[in-house]
């Protein structure tokens, strides 16, 4: 366990270290003139440091500028507050898990059909797996504006583009997953005299489950992206996409990011709890944890 | 007569989560210069950990061992010995000639040189012809010949082989036997090679080395009495089967056959 | 299986496309004379009902529904939604493609017709009949243009639009996504040869890497447009960190894909680790290297195009389709969005060509065994 979190460690500090002194760097020109303004003249390094890491709205703010943004964003506010983080985190929460469900039951579904069905696999696959090199977040925007125009706002949107972005890597994981049993398998099944549900249930499906569960967590982090994405079209309605977007017009870096950093920490742990069905399922499944 | 390989008291311990694990324990071997030494006994009985430790694959925790007179990492540095492994392990994004090439390259051979022994070494194992194919166009047998290749190309004395025909069917094992005893007898290196067939090991070796498991020792070592021309059929004679008897006999002392507590 | 030689789900189809076609000679009988291909299709598409009786190959159906289809778009009117009764041309010839399509892959399937290029058949037969589905859809249920314009008007749109297209796709693609791709690729490519080295760093490393290779990183697009500004270079600083880490994360996987055989066989001829990157470690990463290659050619064009939703001179891709959708110019945005997925692909096309040319030895890509 230590030689694995060490490191791990050491990289954080690293990474922590190198940021301070960027922001020092980065926000120093600012302070500069600041400093100059106030004519402040020779100001002491350390004192330098404290001030650029203390900046209102700095080019890189400081790690513990970030902390302490999430915190009173998140902990301190009310959280029915429209500044409040956690409000925002919640309705991209809820939009991300929506379109997740949606995306990878319909991704399940297609790909049941595809196995099962030669016509659908050969028009299907070549389309879907075309798609995947499609930008096709680059359509949110869009599908948010041409639903609001018939009424549809809110959720169902944003839970659109989640699901169309992870229905994707459910439907190929899915397919390759079920395709996963070996002929032997299979053949053994036929000895059996094994109806066709028997050899879903029995040998594709649970074969599949690695599978399911790979896809799982790429589909669940790009759904969340996808929820992000689309609120970037409709500044009213709240999420961290419209944090990050309001942030960006109003130049208020520390609220970028700390909404960057929500989001994130929202992916690690979608992931995480993904994760920990995985290895769930796969200890019910006998597998060596 | 000169020894190639020479190993006093040598012991090789892996340490492992729940105790020690004595793959090698008090060996005493000397290999002489143009033997056919072969390494027979059951899984476990540490004669490839023998014939890594030779290759300086893995380091002996006890005791000496010397390659060419040298310690086996100055040998391997020196580039005294070609290996052959269970797999051909041949790179898929070479071409067969450049396969062999590889050791070649790395040695810093000037392409002319390289173009010769290749050249060479490919007749030496008969795959003259297909220099061109990538591994995967091979067969299985084919595939060998061409590791085989690879470990003559850089002319190395001596030639260390870890079950080598190991994966092959026995009519591909059989062809390859007997071409690799008109190799030897070509090339005079001198050879270890690592088995668990009977048959293969008595056809093949001037010498036996009979090993055994928990600890990985020797427990005997025959000579071989037959002539250095040995055709297939000489597999019938009285005096191989004498042969065979006796390193059965060798392995059925060595160890009790208390299987499965590994 | 019955006497027609059909599937029960063919027969189902069957029973559909001809059913339909009847309806609708039925439902259009009042308005005769005023669409008379469309007449003609659906008299044709009931006489196919005569399969009950009569052999009838399937090449007849693929007929009739390339028939169906653009009698169909043929009889749209240029005004207002279509006769009630043209849907039941839409069912019927869509029944009809998709009957074909079973016919032709059990046919492939049976071994009666070749693989090569009737299976190429059948995807572009399923993108053909979506898309006149949805022009027939669209312009058949006058579907305000807001929603979703039909393709034609879209087509228009391209081809009216070419200059502006043109400059998006250089502003966004040839100055945003190469460079951005290209530093970014290299970049994880170098770091992750560099950290390969030492067990520590690849142990802190590697976590992180694929921490991050989960994150929304393209949310720090606001944070680079202010860095770097609105034009080009802040759009290649997100496409450089959304690309770096699948790189990274790849390639030292990749580096570790080598067999311990292969590794010792290095070792017994005394490589140093220059040599073994080069000839072994390098080379068996390369699909994982591709890999990253394929997944960032997507991310970077996502990355440059969203980037620009957060302020650009006034050009590019991600400009247009935020402005667009602001003036309801949906048709421009959806010839934007084509623009995109035909460079994506075509990017895409191109990684996954070198692929097969660099990588031809690994049995993905031969398709054999190992």
């Amino acid at each position: 366990m230590a030689n694995r979190v060490i490191p791990v460690l050491t990289i954080l500090l690293a990474i922590l270290a190198f940021w301070y002194a960027a922001a020092i760097w980065m926000n120093a020109p600012w302070q500069d003139r600041l400093n100059a303004r106030a004519d402040l003249i020779d100001v002491p390094f350390a004192e330098f440091a404290a001030q650029t890491w203390a900046q209102d709205k700095p080019v890189l703010p400081a790690p513990h500028q970030v902390v302490s943004e999430i915190w009173n964003a998140t902990v301190a506010l009310e959280i029915t507050s429209r500044r409040s983080l956690a409000y925002h985190g919640w309705i991209t929460l809820s939009a991300t898990l929506l379109g997740f469900a949606f995306g990878t039951a319909l991704g399940v579904a297609l790909a049941v059909a595809i196995i099962h069905n030669d016509a659908s696999d050969r028009s299907l696959m070549p389309w879907i797996i075309a798609s995947q090199t499609i930008p096709i977040l680059a359509i949110a925007p869009m599908v948010v504006v041409g639903l609001g125009s018939v009424g549809l706002t809110g959720l169902v949107p944003k839970a659109l583009i989640s699901m169309y972005l992870s229905f994707f890597p459910v439907v190929v994981g899915m397919v390759k997953g079920l395709r996963s049993p070996e002929a032997i398998q299979l053949d053994l099944l036929r000895t059996y005299d094994a109806n066709g549900w028997q050899v879903f249930w029995k040998l594709r499906w649970p074969a599949a489950m690695p599978f399911l569960f790979a896809s799982m967590k790429v589909g669940i982090a790009i759904s969340l992206i996808g929820a992000v994405v689309a609120e970037l079209s409709n500044a009213s309605g709240g999420g961290l996409g419209v944090r990050l977007l309001t942030g960006s017009y109003n130049g208020q870096t520390v609220q970028i990011w700390a909404a960057l950093f929500i989001a994130a920490g929202l992916a690690a742990i979608l992931v995480a709890i993904v994760g920990s069905a995985e290895k769930w399922v796969n200890m019910r499944m006998g597998a060596r944890a | 007569m000169t020894s190639v390989v020479s190993a006093q008291n040598l012991g090789l311990t892996f340490p492992t989560g729940d105790g020690d694990i004595v793959a090698l324990s008090d060996v005493n071997l000397t290999i002489n210069k143009g033997d056919f030494v072969s390494f027979i006994g059951p899984s476990g009985c540490g004669k490839t950990t023998f014939l890594r430790t030779i290759a300086d694959l893995e380091k002996p925790t006890s005791g000496t061992l010397s390659v060419n007179g040298m310690s086996p990492e100055e040998a391997r540095k020196a580039r005294a010995y070609g290996y052959v492994f269970q797999a051909a392990a041949l790179y898929p994004w070479r071409t067969i000639e450049k396969n062999i090439a590889l050791p070649l390259e790395i040695m810093g051979h000037s392409a002319a040189k390289q173009a010769e022994r290749v050249k060479r070494t490919m007749e030496l194992v008969n795959l003259s012809g297909f220099e061109k194919k990538y591994p995967w166009q091979l067969s299985g047998g084919m595939q060998q010949r061409a590791s085989i290749a690879r470990a003559l190309s850089f002319d190395a004395d001596l030639l260390l082989m870890d079950e080598p025909f190991g994966a092959l069917d026995e009519i591909v094992r059989d062809h390859l036997n007997s071409e690799l005893l008109k190799l030897w007898a070509r090339t005079e290196k001198t050879i270890c090679f690592v088995t668990h067939s009977i048959p293969e090991a008595v056809y093949l070796s001037t010498r036996i080395v009979v090993m055994s498991p928990r600890p990985g020792r020797v427990t005997d070592i025959i000579e071989s009495t037959l002539p250095r021309d040995r055709p297939l059929d000489i597999r019938e004679t009285p005096e191989f089967l004498a042969i065979a008897a006796r390193v059965r006999e060798g392995l059925r002392a060595g160890h009790s056959y208390e299987e499965g507590s590994v | 299986m019955n006497r027609t030689g059909l599937t029960a789900m063919q027969f189902a189809l069957a029973l559909l496309a001809g059913g339909a076609a009847l309806l609708g000679l039925a439902f259009g009988f009042t308005s005769f004379g005023s669409a008379p291909q469309l007449t003609v299709f659906f008299a044709l598409g009931a006489a196919s009902l005569l399969r009950l009786a009569l052999p009838f190959s399937l090449w007849l159906d693929g007929a009739l529904m390339l028939f169906g289809a653009v009698a169909l778009i043929l009889a749209l009117p240029e005004e207002g939604a279509m006769p009630a009764h043209f849907w039941w041309a839409l069912v019927a010839s869509w029944a009809f493609a998709w009957l074909f399509v079973e016919r032709l892959s059990a046919a492939i399937r049976a071994g009666h017709l070749p693989e090569t290029g009737t299976g190429l058949v059948i995807p572009v037969i399923f993108g053909l009949a979506l898309l006149v589905a949805w022009e027939v859809i669209t312009r058949g249920a006058n579907v305000p243009p807001v929603l979703l314009p039909p393709p034609s008007a879209i087509w228009a749109r391209m081809t009216a639009e070419v200059p502006t297209l043109w400059a998006d796709f250089v502003q966004t693609f040839v100055k945003s996504v190469l460079p951005g791709y290209a530093i970014g690729c290299l970049a994880g490519l170098a770091v992750a040869i560099a950290v390969d080295r030492s067990p520590f760093l690849k142990a802190g490393v590697m976590p992180i890497g694929n921490f991050m290779s989960a994150l929304p990183i393209i949310g720090i697009a606001p944070i680079m447009v202010m860095w770097f500004g609105f034009d080009w270079q802040s759009k290649a600083a997100v496409v450089v960190a959304m690309t770096f880490f699948p790189m990274l994360v790849n390639t030292v996987a990749g580096l570790n894909a080598a067999s311990a055989i292969e590794r010792d066989l290095m070792h017994t001829y005394a490589a140093n680790n220059w040599q073994t990157l080069m000839k072994l470690r390098l080379p068996a990463a390369g699909p994982f290297i591709f890999n990253a290659l394929k997944i960032n050619s997507t991310l970077a064009l996502i990355g440059a195009i969203v980037a620009e939703f957060f302020g650009t001179p006034i050009v590019g891709m991600g400009f247009r389709i935020s402005t667009g959708v602001g003036r309801l110019a949906i048709d421009l945005v959806w010839a934007e969005i084509a623009v995109a997925a035909i460079a994506g692909s075509a990017f895409y096309g191109v990684i996954a060509l070198i692929e097969r040319g660099v990588t031809f030895w690994h049995p993905s890509v031969r398709g054999g065994r190992t």
